[in-house]
């Protein structure tokens, strides 16, 4: 039997957006603390941990998401750990993030000037507290716009757990679109639900980055 | 009594022998300036003097603290001896303030209140007290200049390098920096300077030291060294560099 598309199907896609967001901020939040710890160790002063870093990033960049997603899923299943599809799909999203922003923030901590390193050096700053007060603060003001521009292909990408079951923004499309046969209205809704979250972010972001320049002529 | 101690120094960039066994003393108050070519050696026996550029053999002792080729005790000779660069190096994401209170707080332990003061003080000290609450970029190449040496001045040290300050400054801004140096001087701090500005180092250094090819070539009280200079190697620099 095929169903209209209306309100409850409507709003069916759109709350599932929820899901989106969710595992997006999950992404973020694991992936981010991750990513940092990847960045730091990618610029340690020593090898060993800076090939680990780098081999990570290496394995997480070369790898499809949809791999990850399911050798989290599938693989650890076998392994005997059964691991529900949206705990899978977050685990899987996490390390992909951490593999991305690792490889952003590497690239803005890299970015401030050595001037500044040795200039902290000199006044006989710990490395800690190089990079607590002298080099990170520096590195987050470039890191914002890469980031964001991350963010955005993240939330957009959690649409690759649809294909394990996690019913988010696609899978619901997908769902109400297999009942109602109107691909047109469906997938413009869809689409229209993920420009209305990736827009603003683009938004805050440069937002945020005329704010940080206040002061700063230059 | 010395405050730096430098002993047969040797530094190499790979098969590249910058300094081949440098040996120097200062004592308290003096001012030093190190000339020669680019090139000479003169940079990097400063960057060795508080522990920026490693060295492979020999002894440097500064204030107090030895450093030999393994690196250690780094932190604490630093805390006693400041350092200026020819490109400021100023943390553009701090005010001029804070660029000056972040050392005293964090590496000192000073509180807020006593970093402020002596960020305030050491302002005064270079004549620019009311740029307290400017941000570095908005600052003249002879402003963040000053801003520098203040930023150094407040972690009170002992010693006092200073790398080629006035040399990626337009000529008339350079005054204003070499006058700070010279109150300095007048202070009593004991000072090394690597510098281009001849008549500067003349008028103010007690002392002046020649370098060439990674040796100390000649030396001697600087009013000496600039009117009667014994090596034709000092010569032909003396001639070359005034043009």
């Amino acid at each position: 039997m095929i169903r209209e598309f209306g309100t409850s199907e409507l709003w069916f896609v759109v709350s599932s957006a929820r899901w989106t967001l969710a595992l997006t901020l999950i992404a973020l939040a694991l992936g981010g603390v991750l990513g940092f710890v990847i960045a730091l160790l990618r610029v340690s002063r020593l090898a060993p941990l800076r090939w680990l870093a780098a081999g990570w990033i290496g394995l997480v960049q070369g790898v499809p998401v949809l791999m990850l997603l399911f050798l989290s899923y599938y693989g650890l299943s076998l392994a005997g750990l059964d691991l529900p599809p949206l705990v899978a799909a977050g685990i899987s999203l996490s390390f992909y993030a951490s593999g991305f922003l690792g490889e952003i923030w590497r690239g803005c901590i890299q970015s401030v000037p050595w001037q500044q390193w040795e200039a902290s050096a000199a006044l006989a700053l710990s490395r800690a507290q190089q990079y607590r007060y002298v080099v990170l603060p520096q590195a987050v003001r470039i890191a914002v716009p890469p980031t964001v521009g991350f963010i955005v292909q993240l939330v957009k990408n959690t649409s690759i757990v649809s294909i394990i079951g996690v019913v988010e923004l696609a899978r619901a499309g997908h769902l109400v679109n297999n009942a109602t046969f109107q691909p047109m209205r469906v997938f413009c809704v869809v689409a229209l639900v993920y420009f209305c979250i990736c827009w603003p972010i683009s938004l805050a972001a440069r937002w945020l980055e005329r704010r940080m320049h206040v002061g700063r002529a230059g | 009594m010395s405050v730096v101690r430098v002993e047969d120094v040797h530094k190499s960039y790979g098969a590249l022998e910058v300094l081949k066994g440098v040996s120097m003393q200062v004592e308290r108050g003096e001012v030093v300036a190190i000339i020669g070519r680019s090139g000479s050696g003169k940079s990097t026996l400063l960057r060795c003097l508080n522990g920026l550029e490693p060295i492979q053999a020999g002894r440097i002792e500064v204030a107090g603290h030895t450093l030999d080729s393994s690196g250690k005790g780094l932190r604490d000779l630093r805390k006693d001896v400041g350092i200026v660069f020819q490109s400021y190096n100023l943390f553009p994401h701090l005010k001029v303030g804070e660029n000056i209170m972040l050392a005293p707080r964090v590496v000192l332990g000073c509180s807020r209140a006593e970093a402020r003061a002596r960020a305030e003080q050491t302002l005064a000290q270079v004549g620019l007290a009311e740029k307290i609450e400017a941000w570095p970029d908005n600052l003249s190449g002879g402003q963040a200049q000053r801003v520098a040496i203040a930023r150094s001045l407040a972690m009170q040290p002992k010693v006092m390098l200073f790398d080629e300050v006035t040399s990626a400054l337009d000529p008339e801004l350079t005054g204003e920096v070499l006058a700070t140096l010279e109150g300095l001087a007048q202070a009593g701090m004991t000072m090394l300077l690597v510098t281009h500005e001849m008549a500067f180092a003349r008028r103010v250094a007690n002392r002046t030291v020649f370098m060439h090819q990674g040796l100390l070539h000649e030396e001697g009280p600087s009013e000496a060294l600039f009117s009667a200079p014994q090596t034709p190697e000092l010569r032909q620099f003396l001639a070359g560099g005034l043009k």
